[in-house]
């Protein structure tokens, strides 16, 4: 079972309630498909306005390059600048070092909204 | 899907298994990098079961050889490998593939998407001839040893361990190995590094696999397809459906060195090949270096004074070479070696410099 301190997307990105922002990083089941990491591209600026599905980063493996979206609407307060050299402790602790970018959201519902643990391991087990 | 003789291995070894050309295969056990590193400096084992693998039989067979693939085969002795293109009437490639002269057959190991399709293109060209194409794909079980400990790992399970350590470069034996007999033993590879390919009846494929394993202790592991494709593009081995396809030559492609157009040797595509060879080809597989983190995938545009020039055909990181590569198709006039390139990856424009293919070559 995976942290159930957060919240999921079905596109393998994670949420979690830091104060009144949320940290969003993405699940151990995506560093696993994705395999040897070997760098990570973040798109987002500190204080940018982002739609929910906007692209926040890109995410490159050995095999393959994907998509990082914002799970919700918000503005972005950080990003976690030395993960853009170093990818390393996103692949190796993607819940607790791997968080990508915090965002204040826009509306405060739009978090329970997002898939619990129980609903992310069900998306993971298809 | 369909499974190899070894699928059992891979589930019981916990091997990350995708779909490859319609079969489910091991893409990597741990890390792919780490796994590169391996064969690099040590030794990998491979399951290559998913391969086709043929025999052309019957009198004419040289002959008909010679009609199918581009390479010489009356020039073939027995135990000699070549590698050879398969080609169309218009000279593009259907496939790429090896080639082992045998005592009474020819035998081919072709690629794991193309095999249905090679063979019903080799049996529509054996008509004419006393050959038949016999598909061995189902019974043979085909495994690699890569890396430069290939060699003393494998004479630990090889009765000949004289004949196997005076094994040349691209030739075959029959040797006993594990009890088996007769079993053919190639020094091939798809790495770069020096290797053996072992096939053998299928039957006995997990049973090998673990002996294997264990008698290489350390120095031995599984590893995946997906190390195997960082190591062909790190020592320039072209890869179907990439650097070689229908719409690609083997004169653009570089292969000229396995394309004979002897006076006796009249393979499917040869008049269109003649043409691209007195005009010269238009254009030239070149290797890249880009600058920065990001890997160059196939596809990703290729440009050079604000014009697209070119595409990508293969990228990866090197773990060998510390950096990211790629080759790609661009003008033959651009080939030269020095100009630069910018590569489209995803919107942003990274600067790729020209370096001689094949990037890594091992020290012999």
């Amino acid at each position: 079972m995976r942290p159930n301190d957060r919240r999921y997307r079905e596109s393998h990105e994670w949420a979690q309630k830091q104060g009144d922002v949320l940290a969003v990083g993405i699940t151990d089941h995506a560093v696993e498909q994705l395999g040897d990491l070997t760098f990570l591209d973040i798109k987002a600026k500190v204080g940018q306005k982002v739609k929910a599905g906007d692209l926040i980063a890109e995410i490159e493996s050995v095999k393959t390059v994907a998509d990082i979206y914002a799970p919700m609407d918000g503005e972005i307060t950080a990003v976690n600048a030395p993960l853009g050299q170093d990818v390393e402790p996103l692949g190796q602790s993607p819940f607790e070092k791997g968080w990508i970018v915090k965002l204040r959201p826009a509306s405060a519902g739009a978090y329970d909204a997002l898939l619990d643990a129980a609903a992310y391991e069900k998306v993971v087990a298809h | 899907m369909k499974q190899t003789p070894f699928h059992a291995c891979h589930v019981r070894a916990g091997g990350r298994l995708v779909d490859f050309a319609g079969w489910h295969m091991p893409v990597q056990y741990a890390s792919i990098l780490e796994e590169a590193r391996r064969v690099r400096t040590g030794c990998g084992l491979y399951d290559l079961s998913h391969m086709g693998r043929v025999r052309i039989e019957g009198k004419d067979r040289i002959a008909a050889a010679d009609r199918i693939f581009t390479n010489h085969i009356a020039k073939l002795k027995v135990g000699d490998i070549r590698y050879s293109l398969i080609c169309n009437e218009q000279g593009t490639v259907i496939d790429d593939v090896l080639v082992y002269g045998e005592t009474d057959a020819v035998f081919v190991v072709v690629n794991a998407s193309n095999t249905d399709r090679d063979l019903a293109h080799m049996r529509e060209l054996v008509k004419g001839f006393d050959a038949r194409v016999v598909d061995l794909t189902e019974e043979l079980a085909m495994c690699a040893l890569q890396g430069p400990l290939s060699e003393k790992l494998l004479a630990r399970s090889v009765v000949e361990k004289e004949a196997l350590s005076s094994l040349g470069y691209y030739k075959l034996m029959r040797g006993t190995v594990l009890g088996m007999k007769d079993v053919r033993i190639s020094r091939t590879g798809y790495t770069g590094e020096d290797g053996f390919e072992l096939y053998f009846p299928r039957q006995e494929a997990e049973r090998v696999w673990d002996a294997l394993l264990a008698s290489g202790g350390s120095d031995l592991a599984p590893c995946g397809l997906g190390s195997r494709d960082t190591l062909r593009l790190e020592a320039g081995m072209p890869l179907y459906g990439h650097e070689l396809s229908e719409e690609i030559n083997p004169l653009e492609a570089g292969l000229d060195w396995a394309v004979k157009f002897a006076a006796d040797k009249p393979f499917v595509g040869r008049a269109a090949l003649e043409r691209v060879k007195a005009a010269g080809p238009q254009r030239k597989l070149v290797g890249l270096i880009a600058e920065g983190k990001r890997i160059p995938r196939q596809g990703y545009a290729v440009r050079h004074g604000g014009a697209d020039v070119g595409f990508v055909c293969s990228g990866t990181f090197s773990p060998t070479l510390d950096a990211n590569l790629a080759t790609a198709y661009v003008p033959t006039a651009l080939a030269d070696g020095q100009t630069t390139f910018e590569i489209d990856l995803r919107g942003t424009a990274i600067a790729a410099r020209q370096t001689p293919l094949p990037f890594y070559k091992r020290q012999s």
